[in-house]
């Protein structure tokens, strides 16, 4: 464990250092205040229109940010060569993915952090209201569901030859599921065979990222908690999945030349 | 004298992915023994197989057959790699870490407690004369300050055996002259040093033997006097041992 957190390290420093994070969060930022200074048609539940499209720009930065700071890890280490001392060291390839697997995702953790901190003090300033369990269930499966991207983006940094192929597929791929997922099995009832099988079979293999993506609703309309049961359960499927990609990261990583 | 580095009849062949290419030998059972304490100087042509060799010890490269050891140890095994320091050719290190978190983050590898750390990085820090630039970051060092953080971090494990692939290539006089001083001083402290030059000044200067290899095959290894002895110079040896014949003009 020690040889991943000292990894991961330097995955989190390397997000700080970099100006990706920042430039995102004062654009959400800009866009959200200007959006919060004005009240088209006055109307009184404004403040519902101005979290979702803060809880948009939330969940855009997050994947991009998430996308990004993964596809470039590995293939950045090659390209500059940092990869061979440190697999001279006593580190295997097993623990290097896992490294830097844990350094984007709590990566991805402390950016959430000051993106929620930021929506929950914009719709306080509004509600006056702090619905902190309904934003930490959110936040948390929001959290969840981006270990599965970046464990996506990780094994897709292995498999594809440059980051920007990896991240624009990634994005294709997330977007896809995020958006059409949940309506492939309406789709494939609508097929004859044999296209009927492959959608069905599609929409099976596929991360469901739906539930996490539609907790927005859950704060932008004040809806109850969901059931802690249906929410652990929901972890453990997207953990399940993010595990799966990164047990095929590590072994096409294992069967990879180093330079 | 203890032997560090051991390869016995080590063959490396990468088969290629392309139909009808041919399957390319780059090592050719070759057969090495690096003593405790010695500066050794592996030398070859481009494409010789010197590389291929350092990456089999650090075991990035499995052999097709025959083994190599460290310490005893076989090399596939991650423990043979605990007392070794390795710098590769031409590095660029995390720009975004200063010098001391660099060194830091390699030793939190090595497991070395907190004060040990700290008592290594300053006499690393010293050994390297980077103690003025330990805290800027990396992407604002020039080459040769590069190149003695790489060496910082290959000694951060206080190893027994270094492995140096082409240490001074790309570096001016001056910068040359640092790591050579470095790698005496290493010497002096009775550090095994393993290295691949192309500057066969240095070589003849600091290296106790030397072994020189073409086409993955093993030519000649000695002390340096004893392959200088019927040359004036290393390089007209070296010449002569990889059969190079200089082209008349017509």
């Amino acid at each position: 464990m020690r040889n991943i957190f000292a990894v991961a390290g330097v995955v989190i420093k390397e997000l700080y250092r970099r100006k990706d994070f920042y430039v995102l969060f004062i654009l959400t930022v800009l866009i959200c205040l200007v959006m919060a200074s004005v009240n088209i048609f006055n109307d009184k539940q404004i403040v519902r229109y101005l979290k979702e499209l803060c809880l948009l720009l939330i969940w855009i930065s997050s994947l991009v940010i998430a996308i990004t700071t993964t596809a470039r890890q590995i293939p950045a280490e090659r390209e500059q060569r940092t990869l061979l001392p440190l697999l001279a060291k006593p580190l295997t390839r097993t623990q290097l993915i896992f490294g830097k697997f844990l350094g984007c995702w709590l990566a991805c953790g402390l950016v959430l952090i000051c993106f929620y901190i930021f929506f929950g003090a914009l719709a306080a300033s509004r509600e006056h209201a702090w619905p902190l369990l309904n934003y930490f269930q959110a936040a948390f499966l929001h959290w969840i569901a981006l270990g599965v991207v970046v464990a996506l983006a990780l094994f897709g940094s292995l498999v594809f030859a440059a980051p920007s192929s990896n991240s624009t597929i990634c994005f294709v791929i997330v977007t896809t599921i995020l958006t059409v997922g949940r309506y492939l099995d309406a789709v494939a009832l609508a097929q004859a065979e044999p296209f009927r099988s492959v959608i069905y079979t599609v929409y099976f293999a596929i991360p469901h990222l739906e539930i996490p993506f539609e907790m927005r609703n859950l704060i932008v309309h004040d809806w109850p908690l969901i059931g802690w049961g249906f929410y652990g359960l929901d972890i453990l499927y997207l953990l399940a999945y993010a595990a799966a990609f990164l047990v095929a990261a590590c072994l096409v990583f294992r069967r990879k030349p180093v330079n | 004298m203890s032997v560090i580095l051991k390869t016995e009849k080590l063959r490396v062949e990468f088969s290629s992915r392309e139909l009808r290419q041919a399957t390319k030998v780059a090592l050719t059972g070759l057969d090495l023994a690096v003593n405790a304490g010695e500066v050794f100087g592996f030398l070859g042509p481009n494409g010789a197989g010197k590389t291929t060799t350092m990456n089999v010890l650090l075991g990035f490269v499995p052999p097709t057959s025959g083994a190599a050891y460290l310490f005893g140890i076989d090399v596939r095994q991650p423990i043979a790699r605990q007392r070794i320091g390795y710098l590769p050719e031409m590095i660029y290190y995390y720009k975004f870490l200063t010098a001391e978190e660099l060194l830091r983050f390699y030793a939190k590898i090595f497991g070395l407690p907190r004060s040990e750390t700290d008592r290594r990085i300053d006499q690393l820090l010293k050994l390297v004369e980077l103690e003025h630039a330990r805290k800027r970051p990396i992407k604002s060092y020039s080459k040769g300050m590069q190149q003695r953080v790489g060496l910082a971090q290959a000694l951060i494990n206080n190893p027994d055996l270094l492995i140096l692939d082409e240490p001074t290539s790309g570096l001016d006089p001056l910068g040359r002259m640092k790591v050579r001083e470095i790698i005496q001083r290493l010497k002096n402290e009775g550090k095994t040093v393993f290295f691949s030059s192309h500057e066969l000044g240095e070589v003849e200067t600091i290296c106790d033997r030397v072994a020189i290899i073409h086409q993955g095959e093993l030519k000649t290894v000695g002390s340096v006097n004893a392959i200088m002895e019927s040359y004036p110079t290393l390089e007209k040896a070296f010449l002569n041992i990889i059969g190079y014949q200089p082209q008349t003009a017509p």
